[in-house]
């Protein structure tokens, strides 16, 4: 029983260090102000779900609910290509809001707010992975790749353009990089990114709701990225583990879940105050978000 | 003429910043434009690299227009410029900017780059800027942001300098060593062209000078005419 508790919190972590790091990438790495992960995650779920609902295998259904959400980011970044700072900001938490709306709203598609329940499992290569420990394994291992990747991206010289972005976009412009391309592949990648978590959680619990993927989510993403630090890998996998492993702490003090949920969005606003009062750079993070 | 501005006008709300402001920037030569505070110089810099689209008027480089231009475009054409508040990464070492200076193909996800630290090293010699390479933007003093600022637009490949006040707010040493750099940089065939406030810095150093004044040229010719000119001393007095 605690063993598979403990798994089910370590698939949570895995998807969850796959959301930050890659959150991180546009917020922490290229200064996009972005507080529109949460859709790319809820995008990548619908697609992946309809997607092995109508049969399509799981690898494809993987590949292009990143796809898809990189598609969705590509969008935000062109329609929002005028803007910076707060403006981003909000613009980009409208853009949440139209696809928390939509997924609500084309019942046709979503079936609104009843879900899409029965996705099924992972099936790679003629394996099935449905036990919590394969799955636990499975993510685990998508997850080592995406840091490792992003981790590649950033070291890049293109990563290092990309913190160029972040700090000065003119100085850039003067300099002959298209800094609008640049804002672009960031975004896309990041949201590619959370495409696959959203594929991956997807076939986890096997039925998806709007609710997964609505405000609290988005301060959830954001708490993770801010408390770890602005532009630290490190800093996020670590953050990620302790946002999600301490209000599981609460459970523990068999509370009515009518005062645990609330109890956990108080713990994540108060948590993200502190941080911000007292350690602006989060844990291990170098670098001020102005 | 590598540069030709073509009766530049700029308005900023009620204000003209530029009236109608033409110029011709010559090879190989150093090219002074002065005039007094909130003259348009600035401004005009900001329209030549696009970061600022005029209201009328328009800029040739190297005998294209250049109208329709992104500023990225316009630098990659081969124009590097200095801002008078230098303009720099605060987050990044001092090689991270000139490696990003000096990289034409960083753009790409899957861009490999060779160690050019000996490129960087010959840069750092020329400018006399001394600091250890992994030294962080945000970690150096005004001047010597003014010369990283200075040495990022060399390292860029470029055919023309455009340098927005380069000792404006330096202390008078490092003023010297700017100005040695510049005729240095012109002998080796540099076509520089510089914003300078003060008149007597520019006189022994630069072949060519425009005045400009409420956004107009008031007057242009060798340092020795200007110098002379009443309408030039008038339009500095009357600051
Ligand atoms: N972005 C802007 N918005 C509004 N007004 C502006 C803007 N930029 C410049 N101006 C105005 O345009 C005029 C010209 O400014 P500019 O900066 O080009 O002058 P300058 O010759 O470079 O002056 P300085 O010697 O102080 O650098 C000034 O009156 C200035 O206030
Ligand atoms: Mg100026």
């Amino acid at each position: 029983m605690i063993e598979s508790y403990l798994l089910h919190i370590g698939i949570l972590i895995a998807i969850y260090i796959i959301l930050g790091v890659s959150l991180n990438l546009a917020l922490g790495f290229t200064g996009l102000l972005n507080l529109g992960h949460v859709a790319f995650f809820g995008i990548g779920a619908y697609t992946s779900a309809l997607l092995l609902k109508a049969g399509v295998s799981f690898i494809m259904a993987f590949f292009i609910s990143g796809l898809i959400a990189a598609i969705f980011g590509f969008l935000l970044v062109l329609a929002t290509r005028k803007l910076k700072g707060d403006y981003l900001a909000l613009a980009t938490l409208g853009f949440s809001f139209v696809i928390y709306s939509l997924m609500l709203n084309l019942t046709e598609l979503t079936r609104g707010p009843l879900g899409i329940p029965g996705i099924p499992k992972p099936v790679i290569f003629g394996f099935k992975i449905s036990g919590l420990l394969p799955y636990f394994i499975f993510v685990t291992i998508l997850a080592v790749i995406t840091v490792f990747l992003i981790y590649k991206i950033v070291k890049s010289p293109f990563g290092r353009l990309l913190q160029g972005v972040r700090d000065d976009e003119i100085g850039l412009k003067v300099l002959g990089k298209d800094t609008f391309k640049l804002k672009a592949k960031s975004m896309m990648l990041s949201a590619f990114f959370a495409g696959i978590a959203g594929s991956l959680f997807a076939s986890y619990i096997t039925y998806i709701d709007p609710s997964s993927f609505s405000l609290a989510e988005i301060i959830l993403i954001f708490t993770i990225v801010i408390v770890g630090g602005i532009a630290s890998i490190k800093g996020t996998i670590v953050a990620t583990f302790i946002i999600i492993l301490i209000p599981e702490a609460l459970r523990f003090l068999y509370l009515p879940s009518t005062v645990l949920g609330p109890l956990r969005q108080i713990f994540y606003a108060l948590i993200l105050l502190g941080i911000l009062l007292y350690r602006p750079k989060g844990l291990f993070g170098r670098i001020d978000l102005e | 003429m590598i540069l030709e501005a073509h009766e530049i006008t700029k308005n900023f709300g009620g204000v003209r910043a530029l009236n109608k402001c033409s110029l011709g920037i010559k090879k190989n030569k150093i090219t002074a434009l002065i005039g007094p505070n909130g003259s348009g110089k600035t401004t005009l810099f900001d329209v030549i690299s696009r970061l600022i689209k005029p209201n009328s008027g328009f800029i040739k480089f190297k005998q294209e227009r250049i109208d329709k231009f992104r500023p990225n475009k316009v630098a990659k054409m081969g124009i590097s410029r200095t801002f008078q508040d230098p303009r720099l990464f605060k987050n990044l070492t001092i090689k991270d900017h000139f490696m990003m200076a000096l990289s034409t193909n960083d753009e790409s996800m899957f861009a490999k780059e060779k160690d050019v630290e000996w490129k960087i090293k010959e840069i750092m010699n020329l400018i006399g800027l001394t600091k250890p390479l992994h030294t962080l933007g945000s970690d150096l003093s005004y001047g010597q942001r003014k010369l990283l600022d200075l040495g990022v637009a060399l390292a860029k490949p470029h055919d023309l300098l455009m340098l927005d006040e380069p000792v404006a707010g330096v202390n008078p040493k490092l003023r010297k060593q700017i100005k040695k750099i510049i005729q240095n940089l012109n002998k080796k065939g540099e076509t520089v062209f510089l914003i300078e406030h003060d008149m007597n810095f520019v006189m022994d150093l630069v072949d060519h000078i425009f005045v400009l004044d409420a956004g107009e040229v008031i007057a242009s010719g060798k340092p020795k005419q200007i110098q002379n000119n009443k309408k030039v001393l008038d339009a500095y007095l009357g600051e």
